[in-house]
């Protein structure tokens, strides 16, 4: 028995910013993965909750004409890695959102849960940062469209104002069309584990031997996810070889702000963001046509 | 503040008033009787408190009971059909997929799931299906063997 004070259902995004601006004490809940499992372990002795499940218009990801891809907040991990618009398009989320939990967790947790819960080891989103992905944030006064990146604030704060909630993702077609990607989360179990370190990167290419750019979006190498902007720019335009995905990962390592927590020190996930971002590197680059490297 | 629900479990229409509060672990278990449904770690990190909501393996120990209004919830009791175990269930016991037992009601349902959904499976996938339940007692071999066999036609 959780300790659930209050209990409020919204059906429409319309209702739940009004409840919200009316009961600003509420606590936002979806899947429930992250807010009943801080409950249980009395990190929120008790709550008010204002439940999402039943707003329909938030559970589906859709890819309009122009290529526009946009994700409602309650999509679960299982639809994210079933999609065949985020396979397609997006490949580096889908193998992200396989990497979360295990299947049970991936039928309930949603990719909002995930974003608004703050985590440094949130899965999907390294593969958002390095997507460039756009949050849309409503109130009862109206929307805005933040990037992700202005999104995390630190462990566990997030961009969201008073009575504010994350009704969708949004990935622009100049952001994946011709991009290649690859997501590789590393962590001791293969299942129902938190990454130690998580790697995503996209990439374009110019001609199958050059990079037009790159962009690596990190997890858990710092307070919040974050982008190596500096090994970006290096790789600009740059011959690919062996030699320069190592330099860019050499690189990389200067934009983490690593800790050393019980799951690992801080050298070791140094230490994984070198060898992990040159080794999604190298698929990345296969899968935007580029050529094979040793 | 109660709320009033009704679902069905197991194909049997239920109507109850639940507190918020309350997980649909707890509902099944203690004021249904299904105690099929075990209570594990009770944080959906175990596996064992799984049960079929409208066919989707769903840990029940972090799904509140207000959720069910209106879901068909599948437990343990309900695979049997008529006193004849289903072919995942035989498949469990000819592979002797079980030691304790704890953990059986949730890996037979997800199992179910699969087999229902029709689809193949590789080895590995079959691993990564099964990987949010936890067996403390034979180690996974012959749980997937067993699933193997309740998949093969």
């Amino acid at each position: 028995m959780y300790n659930i004070e209050k209990y409020y259902e919204a059906s429409t995004v319309r209702e739940a910013v009004q409840l919200l601006a009316d009961n600003p004490d509420l606590l936002v809940i979806a899947g429930g993965t992250d807010v009943l499992i801080k409950m249980h372990g009395g990190k929120i002795e008790k709550a008010g909750l204002l439940s999402l499940r039943k707003v329909k218009s938030l559970e589906a990801i859709e890819k309009s004409p122009d290529g526009l891809i946009s994700i409602g907040s309650l999509v679960t991990f299982t639809q994210l890695a079933n999609d065949p618009v985020i396979k397609d398009n997006i490949p580096a989320l889908a193998e992200a959102s396989l990497s979360m939990g295990g299947p049970q967790i991936r039928n309930m947790a949603t990719i909002g849960g995930n974003l608004c819960n703050g985590v440094p080891s949130a899965d999907s989103a390294p593969a958002l940062f390095a997507l460039d992905a756009q949050l849309r944030l409503q109130d009862k006064e109206g929307e805005r469209v933040i990037p992700i990146q202005e999104f995390f604030l630190g462990p566990g704060k997030v961009a969201l104002k008073q009575g504010e909630i994350l009704t969708e993702i949004l990935v622009s077609p100049e952001n994946y069309n011709g991009y290649g990607g690859h997501y590789i989360k590393f962590s001791m179990r293969k299942a129902m584990d938190i990454a130690t370190l998580g790697v995503a990167v996209v990439c374009k290419l110019k001609d199958k031997g050059t990079f037009d750019n790159v962009r690596i979006g990190l997890g858990v190498a710092g307070p919040t996810p974050l982008r190596c902007r500096e090994a970006e720019e290096y790789a600009r335009e740059k011959a690919i070889s062996s030699q320069t995905l190592k330099e860019i990962a050499r690189i990389a390592v200067k934009s983490t702000k690593a800790r050393s927590s019980w799951r690992a020190s801080k050298e070791y996930r140094e230490h994984l963001v070198e060898e992990l971002t040159w080794r999604a590197l190298k698929i990345a680059v296969g899968r935007a046509g580029g050529v094979e490297i040793d | 503040m109660t709320k009033k629900i009704a679902f069905e479990v197991n194909g049997k229409k239920v109507e109850l008033e639940v507190q918020p509060g309350e997980t649909l672990l707890e509902v099944l278990r203690y004021r249904l009787h299904y105690t099929g449904v075990k209570k594990g770690c009770a944080v959906g990190e175990c596996g064992a408190c799984t049960v079929l909501i409208d066919g989707t393996p769903t840990n029940s120990c972090i799904y509140l009971a207000v959720w069910a209004d209106g879901k068909e919830i599948r437990t343990i009791e309900g695979v049997a059909k008529d006193g004849e175990l289903s072919k995942v269930q035989k498949s469990f016991v000819e592979e002797g997929a079980i030691q304790c037992g704890f953990c059986t009601p949730g890996f037979v349902l997800t199992a179910t799931a699969m087999v229902e959904s029709g689809k193949k499976y590789s080895r590995e996938e079959i691993k990564r299906e099964l990987s949010g339940h936890l067996c403390r007692c034979t180690g996974y071999q012959k749980i997937i063997k067993a699933v193997e066999k309740s998949l093969q036609d």
